[in-house]
């Protein structure tokens, strides 16, 4: 499979995720928030920026529990909780922000 | 609510040149979402997997090294690492990559999640495993 | 006939890095590579020996193994030279064969 972002062609596996980080683009991300309905606001970038410098750093996805604590101790009790996660990733924030972000699926998503 | 187990991953291979140490921490983060008891420990030529400077670029592989810093988010925070691996391979705990957990619980504080055990210490906390999963 | 004899498993797992050393006659290569590059770095005593008392065997191990696993050159036994791929590439044209140690 693959997504078309202005013009150029990426390629994601069976579940729409990026198959190599490094093509991503930011384009890549509203060009699957399009797909489903969303509107990327700064708040979802909060989140997506948040997801890539997580990779950066340890070289994996987290899973949406870790995800949640590592929010909630970097961006804030208000944010590092799952109804706000939820509220702007309604299929999954470990896992709708991940693809988004061009992260392979999370390591511990059961 | 189920009765917490003791899990130990007894990591005994170095990394790179098979996929045994990527294996098991693929499954420790994996298997840390069932919320048990769980500890890691690195014997024989399993001391390698937390060298530090580890640098894959010139060899095309992923280096997974800093995955080991994430251990700590996902509640696993007890590291344990044999002493006599170490001597015996010419190396000291310096030469081991500096892994820290947060507590939450104390507003954050970093805490040391390497235990530096002996042989004989290892062994008893072997035997107080519910299991030991081998890699 | 001179041979290049690579090792690629590390020395404290198994042994063959031993049965290399015991075979390779003088003048012939000795290249560690992949898990083998631990029988190059300083420290472990029964290793380094073992290594030591390998005359007249020329001794090298693959720069990017060794990096990958967190070795630096100033842990190489002293004697053993560092190559990169160009270099094993070098060491496999020179020589009449290559035997693996796997």
């Amino acid at each position: 499979m693959a997504i078309d972002v202005d013009g150029k062609s990426y390629e994601t596996d069976e579940e729409g995720y990026l198959v190599n980080i490094s093509d991503w683009v930011p384009g890549v991300a509203e060009v699957m928030a399009k797909e489903d309905d969303l509107e990327l606001t700064d708040d979802h970038w909060e989140i997506l920026n948040f997801l890539r410098e997580y990779y950066e750093e340890y070289q994996i996805a987290p899973a949406v529990r870790v995800l949640t604590k590592a929010v909630g101790k970097k961006l804030g009790k208000e944010k590092g909780n799952s109804k706000y996660l939820y509220s702007l990733f309604p299929y999954g924030p470990g896992k709708q922000a991940c693809r988004y972000a061009g992260l392979p699926k999370p390591t511990g998503c059961i | 609510m189920s009765e917490i187990k003791k899990f130990m991953y007894l990591n005994r291979r170095a990394p790179y040149g098979t996929i045994y140490a990527w294996e098991s921490l693929e499954v420790v983060l994996i298997g840390a979402a069932f919320e048990q008891d769980v500890s890691l420990a690195f014997v024989d030529d399993g001391v390698y997997q937390i060298m530090k400077g580890q640098d894959t670029a010139e060899v095309g592989m992923k280096n997974f090294s800093p995955t080991y810093s994430a251990l700590g988010d996902y509640e696993v925070t007890k590291l344990y690492v044999e002493k006599e691996s170490l001597e015996e391979r010419g190396l000291t705990i310096d030469d081991l990559m500096d892994l820290k957990w947060e507590d939450e619980d104390e507003d954050w504080a970093e805490k040391d999640s390497i235990i530096l055990v002996s042989r004989e210490e290892l062994s008893q906390a072997m035997s107080e495993q519910d299991v030991v999963f081998s890699f | 006939m001179s041979e290049l004899h690579t090792v690629n498993k590390s020395p404290f797992e198994k042994s063959s890095l031993e049965s290399c050393l015991g075979h390779a006659q003088e003048g012939s290569a000795v290249l560690l590579l992949e898990d083998g590059v631990y029988g190059a770095a300083k420290g472990a005593a029964a290793v380094e020996a073992k290594m030591k008392a390998a005359t007249g065997i020329k001794l090298y191990v693959l720069g990017p193994d060794f990096k990958a696993r967190g070795l630096s050159a100033d842990r190489l036994i002293d004697g053993v030279e560092m190559v990169d791929y160009a270099g094993f590439v070098d060491l496999a044209a020179e020589h009449d064969k290559v035997v693996a140690w796997v």
